[in-house]
């Protein structure tokens, strides 16, 4: 065995004894003769212990024959499911900046089943080191094909050797990582002589540096020995690794952005309780509270057959038809209404049709659809001759009569028949046709004070000062269409 | 003070685990639960927590056992596909005791199914649903001020019990609007040195859920069950409503208790003496309490769902041994049953005070 593999001192970021070890060799480690991952522990502990940094370093232990990475350090450990060491990684370094997180992993573990989430957290620059083990095979369950398996080479599921037209051709993920803008190191080394496995520490610290340096994305493809799935012996692994392994795995250093990486900055989570408040806005400053807390919305007298109702506002998508039902379940918030609102959601709202439930009761709402609504706001045809149909007898329905020209059959029914869509479109600006629906629905029910409703504009649409007047424009020109009409019928 | 706003349910549970002191969300988006990982990715980063939307549902669990493991009240959402695909993850986080929350708003299925409202998710949710011996904490919220004030509680219950938490709601819940009145922020959260891994000398920690030697394994399954014993015995919750003379009783969770309410009213009004009992905890599920209904003077219990049958097994192994007549009725598949039509239901059956 070569001299560097030899533990001549063991250094402190190793545990005196292994004592999550189970059995009585609390001293002796659980992996074969001859096999990679007991070096690369060890450069690894090395690197930690001169850079004074272990008690803050946080190791991800794989599922793979390194899954008992945390018997050995005396880190923070986190064991994790198979191939999700760089997501899990991802989360200790978000959560904790300053601990230094190292994901230790096999070939199956990184290139198979956690491709995906090596990838992305490479993409993403998180800041962690990636030490990745690639032995070309299953260590842990037996001799399995691994994704770096080479061509011709047989395991105990590729028994005729790793035919590429049926398994594919060995990953190389360092160089697929190379693809990427975001990675700060990227290296491949190989174990299989004393020489490379200097270059092997050298890469290995350079990756953890650049963690404890904040420089984000570090990974090291270590070329590691498994003399017993590759069935053979220490010496004769090393030469497979030279002459079979290298040829489709070259060495060396493919990115190394180290020293032009800005180091990232984490922002501090705030949880002091006021600040949280009034970062959330949760505290009243002056123009919160102006709007409304300022103003008495008094409950007014209602006739009984307006009073609790039970609302569907129905139309095509882009009519606004949510909007009214915001609109409406906002000011009966305001004066202590029990509210609910629910909209039909999903492939419906787009470019289809659209329609929501509004209840404004004394009541707790129970049921939140209005299945038998009591009111029914038409914005366009086909929602008339669907909802028409489920409105209770003796319920009020509002049709926009600009796009609906056919009138509506019941008789046990009040009707009242806006022409919506042209009152918007008079104010220069369909889109405020939602608006013009909100103004008709209080002239036909007095349910809300006109003034009521024209006072918690600014809330519902914060922002540009004229869309606010058009808006305000817009409630006021349906509520007084409404009132006219009644007035002129007497 | 704008404590008081009108929200949607999805955005309710955002603001709760905020307010809990959560201070990461990690999610993928799925209708109808991606206004939870909207509103987290504008609302988070306000208050310098982190948000990252995860490569997968895969992903995010993982991250959530990670941020867990160091420590951190942590939150992710799903909806049924999703969910399967978080139960290994979850399994993990129950076998090292990892205290996390997820949200499910369940949708229509199997498979891709629909993003319509359902509650089919209730049997791998509930039941532990990953492999292993393990439950989750559910809670079933029906209301904005509930997925808020449950989704708040569900930081708690997951910290005092080191278990994943689960809320568990239906695309009605979840996209529904409401008045919810914002509790005050947590003031102290729990220290976790003694087990988290804080990247800190004292917190060289373990998480781990690997236990080799048989004896070990089945100790460790045993605190498990000793643990969900104990949440069974102190964590039940429900609600009543006009329960106190009720002849009959509906059993429902979710959007399903809302209308119950409703059908619980008209019942009411048509003389019959209905009452509406709705678990909030499905795990642990008010067994004794449901048991004791027939004592209470409860002749017929109709369960009523939007799946096709799941915690109705729930009701009737409660029932066990009671000659109370238990029914079901369910509707599935997005649609979700009209307070009428389960009155009809409860016509059907001759269930009828005072007849
Ligand atoms: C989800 C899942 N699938 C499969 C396994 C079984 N398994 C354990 S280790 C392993 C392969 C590990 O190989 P590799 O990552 O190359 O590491 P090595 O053992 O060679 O060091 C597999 C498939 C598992 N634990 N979890």
């Amino acid at each position: 065995m070569s001299k560097a593999s030899k533990v001549l001192r063991k250094p402190s970021s190793f545990m005196e004894i292994y004592k999550h070890k189970p059995g009585p060799e609390k001293d002796r480690t659980h992996y074969c003769p001859g096999c990679g991952h007991g070096i690369i522990h060890k450069l690894i502990a090395e690197a930690l212990e001169d850079m004074e940094i272990t008690e803050r370093t946080v190791m991800i232990s794989p599922v793979g024959c390194s899954v008992f990475l945390y018997y050995y350090f005396n880190t923070g450990n986190l064991q994790v499911a198979h191939g999700r060491a760089p997501a899990v990684a991802t989360a200790a370094s978000r959560a904790n900046p300053d601990s230094v997180v190292i994901s230790y992993q096999g070939d199956g573990d990184l290139a198979a089943i956690g491709g995906n989430n090596i990838l992305q957290a490479a993409n993403r620059g998180e800041n962690i080191a990636v030490v990745f083990v690639n032995n070309a095979i299953y260590g842990m369950t037996g001799g399995q094909m691994a994704p770096t398996t080479l061509p011709g080479q047989k395991t105990t599921t590729s028994p005729y050797g790793r035919n590429p037209a049926n398994e594919g051709y060995p990953l190389k993920m360092v160089e697929i990582l190379n693809c990427l803008d975001a990675p700060t190191y990227l290296a491949r080394t190989s174990l299989h002589d004393v020489p490379n496995m200097r270059k092997t520490r050298q890469a290995i610290r350079k990756a953890i540096q650049n963690v404890k340096d904040k420089k984000g994305f570090s990974l090291v493809e270590v070329l590691s020995m498994c003399p017993s799935q590759w069935r053979t012996d220490g010496p004769a692994a090393q030469k497979w690794i030279l002459e079979k392994m290298i040829p489709t795995f070259p060495l060396g250093v493919v990115r190394d952005l180290s020293d032009e990486r800005e180091p990232i900055a984490r922002p501090v989570p705030v949880m002091e309780p006021t600040e949280v408040k009034r970062l959330l806005g949760l505290i009243s400053d002056e123009e919160v509270a102006g709007a409304s807390a300022s103003r008495d919305f008094k409950r007014r007298e209602v006739a009984p057959q307006h009073a609790n109702p039970s609302i569907r506002v129905a139309g095509f998508g882009g009519q606004g038809v949510l909007s009214i039902g915001v609109a409406l379940a906002n000011v009966g918030m305001e004066y202590g209404y029990n509210v609910s609102w629910l909209p039909s959601y999903g492939p419906e709202m787009r470019g289809g049709t659209a329609n929501c439930s509004v209840k404004i009761q004394e009541a707790t709402v129970g049921a939140v659809e209005a299945t038998e609504p009591t009111v029914v706001i038409a914005m366009n045809r086909p929602s008339m001759e669907r909802f028409e149909k489920i409105l209770v007898p003796g319920g009020l329905l509002i049709y926009n009569s600009t796009l609906i020209e056919i009138e509506p059959t019941r008789g046990d029914i009040s009707v009242v028949a806006a022409p919506i869509t042209k009152l918007a479109d008079d104010l220069g600006n369909t889109k405020v046709q939602s608006m013009v629906a909100v103004g008709a629905y209080i002239g036909a029910t007095g349910l809300f004070d006109l003034e009521d409703v024209v006072s918690m504009l600014p809330r519902l649409f914060p922002g540009k000062k004229e869309l606010l007047d058009l808006n305000e424009r817009a409630v006021r020109a349906g509520y007084d269409h409404v009132v006219a009409a009644a007035r002129s019928r007497g | 003070m704008a404590t008081r706003m009108l929200m949607k349910g999805n955005h309710a549970a955002v603001y709760g685990a905020l307010l809990a002191g959560c201070e990461a969300y990690f999610g993928y988006p799925i209708t109808p639960a991606s206004e939870i990982a909207e509103g987290a990715s504008l609302l988070f980063p306000k208050l310098g927590r982190t948000f990252i939307q995860a490569e997968s549902e895969v992903g995010a669990i993982n991250m959530v056992y990670g941020a867990a493991g160091c420590g951190k009240r942590v939150l992710t959402a799903s909806s049924g596909p999703g969910v399967s695909l978080k139960q290994e993850g979850l399994s993990y986080c129950a076998g090292s005791a990892l205290p996390c929350v997820v949200v499910d708003i369940m949708r229509g299925g199997p498979g891709l199914g629909n993003i319509g409202p359902e509650q089919g998710d209730y049997n791998q949710v509930v039941k532990g649903g990953g492999h292993g011996n393990y439950r989750t904490i559910v809670l079933a919220p029906n209301s904005c001020q509930e997925m808020c004030d449950l989704t708040m509680y569900a930081f708690e219950l997951a910290d005092r019990y080191r278990n994943p938490v689960f809320v568990l709601t239906d695309g009605v819940i979840g996209q529904m609007m409401e008045v919810v009145e914002l509790p005050e922020p947590v003031e102290n959260l729990p220290d976790k040195s003694d087990w988290a891994v804080m990247g800190t000398a004292g917190t060289r920690n373990l998480i781990n859920s690997i236990y080799l030697a048989h004896d070990e394994m089945e100790w460790w399954n045993e605190q498990l069950r000793k643990k969900y014993e104990l949440v069974q015995q102190k964590e039940v919750m429900f609600e009543e409503y006009m329960m106190d003379d009720a002849e009959y009783a509906v059993i429902g969770f979710g959007a399903a208790s809302r209308v119950l309410r409703t059908t619980v009213d008209m019942a009411r009004a048509e003389g019959t003496r209905l009452g509406l009992f709705r678990p909030i905890t499905l795990f642990p599920f008010p067994k004794k309490e449901i048991a004791a209904l027939p004592g209470r003077g409860v002749k017929g219990i109709l369960t009523v769902e939007m799946n096709t049958g799941q915690m109705v097994d729930d009701v009737n192994l409660a029932l066990c041994g009671t000659d109370v007549r238990s029914g079901y009725y369910g509707r599935y598949g997005g649609n979700v049953p009209s307070a009428r039509e389960v009155l009809d239901r409860i016509a059907e059956l001759g269930w009828r005070s005072g007849s």
